[in-house]
């Protein structure tokens, strides 16, 4: 059987059991359709929300990134996951004890004001969007090369296996779905990992392979017994890179770390997985089993990056650095695979016969896309053909998992907080669902079409997604809990001044609507040497301030709001309070 | 509802909890991991830094522990002010 039948197989059989658990988990109910019914285990609920929030991103690149940069894009690892300590303790349960469905009802009614509502529905659709729009392609992209399909065929089939458990199942589908999701990607995640963790160091565990000393009879004039990181810069040096464990600028550093940790926070798909358990205090446990199934994918990635970096360094320089490099004909199996792709290419630019990777102008290996390290995984250790095709199953999911909770996230907002709350209160229960699923499919058509014909800007859209996240509504809700002072007028000021000052920042720097060309400004003059990317925590506190100044010059809020402020503090009710 | 008193008691108890948590989640992330790795680069772990460490899983793990430690806390604070459900 060829590798192709056996992805489609093993793809067809994921996508077999998604469809089976939409039909047994249909929702029934506006509350199915948005919180799972409040019905959802903590610990089920932790691994659905590691699905949720591991996107494409996560799954296929990040440990790319931090294999060809190193010790600096740590970031990546703490930013994506610190943010869950900010979420667990300054917002899910509180807003879980809220009760209601969506971010922008707790601003709405938090702030007795449909201005700040809708303000709310313009940071999170604007927020969501951007981000499915990375998850359609990456989806479309990995059904490509793995079904051998066009990327708008993938793409067409990604939709329509959201659409079947996402339309017919809500959030209650969606929740299942990711479960299922999350046991596929985890394990095709680490299985390639082990094994290579096992060749290179010994150590079954790739996390404590990576600060392990190295095997014996390895390739590349590796000494065994010296520990792999020391080995790794021996080699990264050798040939002109970077030290793999190196520092460059902590505090811009540190800046996009927070950057990342705050917009996680405040990143509304996410939020709301948290109002599907029964009680305040399964929200509080709940945040910490995601982490753990977050974890187990993060605590790997930094360990297959590091491995996969040596590896081809190994690879390249058979005899060690100081030797002479491999063969051209000799190059292994998984370099002809990939460069068929595009994404691996070699040039013999001296004519020796012989490919020399090193960081200079003569470098021969003059593609290497960092998505290949996770995707070739399974080749580079040499696993058989199955372990490739549940490489495939678990991009595929990774990307449908996420895509799925953005588009509950827009189409509640759209049905509930604009239809239900704005625009026609009178609608009935059943007249809601219907608006729910067809604001699902409506969403779904748009993320289609955006992943067909992407903006330009598709790069720069996940800072943008990040930066609003944290300068808009993580402040507006953890003040709404925080600040019992805070009130209409200033939660509203608030995200306005971070809505603007982030979208002016990135528009000065990357083109306005990120259009190439119409940026006013280059790189060389960034305020403080603070790149767009990292510009999160200041829009964050541009809302801050605001909201504090306007607050404090205007009337304070009601006393029903101080009283709702009052017990949304305290978890007692949050069971009885459902579905009201 | 209990009355406000007991109330403010029990909200002043979890703003302390979670200031102390959050110390420790920037001092492990921000500092250990970032701006303090420089002072702690003579620890050596398997090869390399502790702040290289830090920044790679220890600040992972020691999230992981403040969540937990966190939800316990609350969890047990909520029966002792007798907000719990």
């Amino acid at each position: 059987m060829d590798q192709t039948t056996l992805n489609i197989i093993v793809v067809g059989l994921s996508f077999a059991l998604y469809f089976g658990i939409a039909i047994w988990a249909r929702a029934g109910s506006t509350s199915e359709f948005y919180a799972a019914g409040r019905g959802v285990n903590p610990v089920v609920n932790g691994m659905a929300t590691a699905a949720d929030w591991m996107s494409a991103a996560s799954f296929i690149s990040m440990a790319g990134l931090i294999a060809f940069v190193g010790y600096n894009n740590s970031l990546f690892l703490m930013g994506w996951t610190g943010g869950y300590v900010l979420m667990a303790m300054l917002l899910a349960p509180y807003l879980r004890k809220f009760g209601k469905y969506t971010v922008p009802e707790f601003i709405g009614d938090r702030y007795y004001s449909n201005t700040a509502r809708v303000v709310g529905v313009i940071c999170l659709i604007v927020i969501s969007v951007t981000y499915v729009i990375g998850q359609m392609t990456g989806a479309g992209v990995a059904f490509s090369r793995f079904l051998e399909v066009e990327i708008t065929t993938g793409l067409y089939i990604a939709s329509a296996v959201v659409f079947v458990y996402a339309v017919l199942g809500g959030m209650k589908g969606i929740t299942y779905t990711q479960v299922a999701q999350y046991c596929v990607l985890i394990i095709a995640y680490t299985i390639p990992a082990v094994f290579i963790s096992l060749q290179l160091t010994g150590n079954p565990i790739p996390g404590l392979g990576l600060f392990s000393n190295m095997s014996e009879g390895l390739p590349g004039g590796v000494e065994a017994g010296v520990p792999l990181l020391t080995t790794l810069d021996g080699l990264l040096t050798d040939l002109g890179f970077n030290e793999y464990t190196a520092t460059t600028n902590p505090w811009l550093m540190a800046l996009y770390t927070l950057s990342l940790m705050i917009g996680t926070a405040g990143l509304p798909h996410v939020i709301i997985r948290f109002f599907t358990v029964p009680k305040v205090a399964d929200a509080r446990w709940s945040a910490g089993w995601a982490l753990v199934f977050i974890a187990l994918l993060y605590l790997t990635a930094p360990a297959v990056g590091a491995m996969a970096r040596l590896n081809i360094i190994t690879t390249m320089w058979p005899e060690g650095t100081q030797g002479e490099a491999v063969l051209q004909e000799d190059l292994p199996d998984w370099f002809q695979t990939w460069e068929v792709t595009g994404l691996l290419g070699v040039e013999d630019k001296n004519g020796d016969g012989r490919i020399q990777y090193t960081a200079g102008d003569d470098n021969e290996l003059v593609t290497f896309n960092r998505d290949i390290l996770v995707l070739a995984n399974p080749e580079i250790a040499g696993l058989p053909g199955w372990v490739i095709a549940l490489i495939a199953a678990g991009g595929i999911a990774a990307a449908l998992s996420t895509a799925a909770g953005l588009l509950l996230a827009i189409s509640s907002a759209i049905s509930h907080d604009l239809i239900k709350s704005v625009i026609n209160p009178n609608i009935t229960e059943k007249g809601e669902l219907l608006a729910a699923r067809i604001s699902m499919a409506g969403a779904i058509a748009l993320a289609t079409y955006l992943g067909l014909n992407p903006p330009g800007f598709a790069a720069q859209v996940v800072a943008l997604a990040f930066g609003l996240a944290a300068a808009t509504l993580f402040p507006a809700l953890m003040m709404g809990i925080f600040s019992k002072r805070m009130n209409s007028a200033g939660a509203t000021w608030g995200m306005i001044a971070g809505l603007v000052s982030t979208c002016t920042y990135l528009f000065l720097f990357l083109g306005v609507f990120f259009i190439p060309g119409t940026n006013a400004l280059t790189p060389d003059q960034y305020l403080f040497g603070i790149p767009p990317t990292h510009f999160g925590p200041i829009g964050a506190l541009f809302n801050f301030v605001v909201a504090y100044v306007v607050s404090g010059i205007t009337a304070a809020p009601p006393k029903e709001i101080q009283d709702l402020v009052e017990s949304v503090r305290i978890p007692r009710g949050a069971g009885a309070a459902v579905n009201k | 509802m209990a009355d406000n008193s007991g109330n403010n008691a029990y909200w002043s108890a979890n703003l302390r909890l979670v200031t102390i948590c959050l110390v420790i989640w920037a001092l492990c992330s921000y500092g250990f991991a970032i701006l303090l790795r420089p002072l702690i680069s003579g620890i050596e772990v398997g090869g390399t830094d502790l702040g290289f460490w830090f920044a790679q899983q220890g600040s992972i793990l020691v999230f992981l522990f403040l969540i937990f430690f966190y939800a316990w806390r609350m969890n047990k604070l909520d029966k002792e002010h007798g907000v719990d459900e």
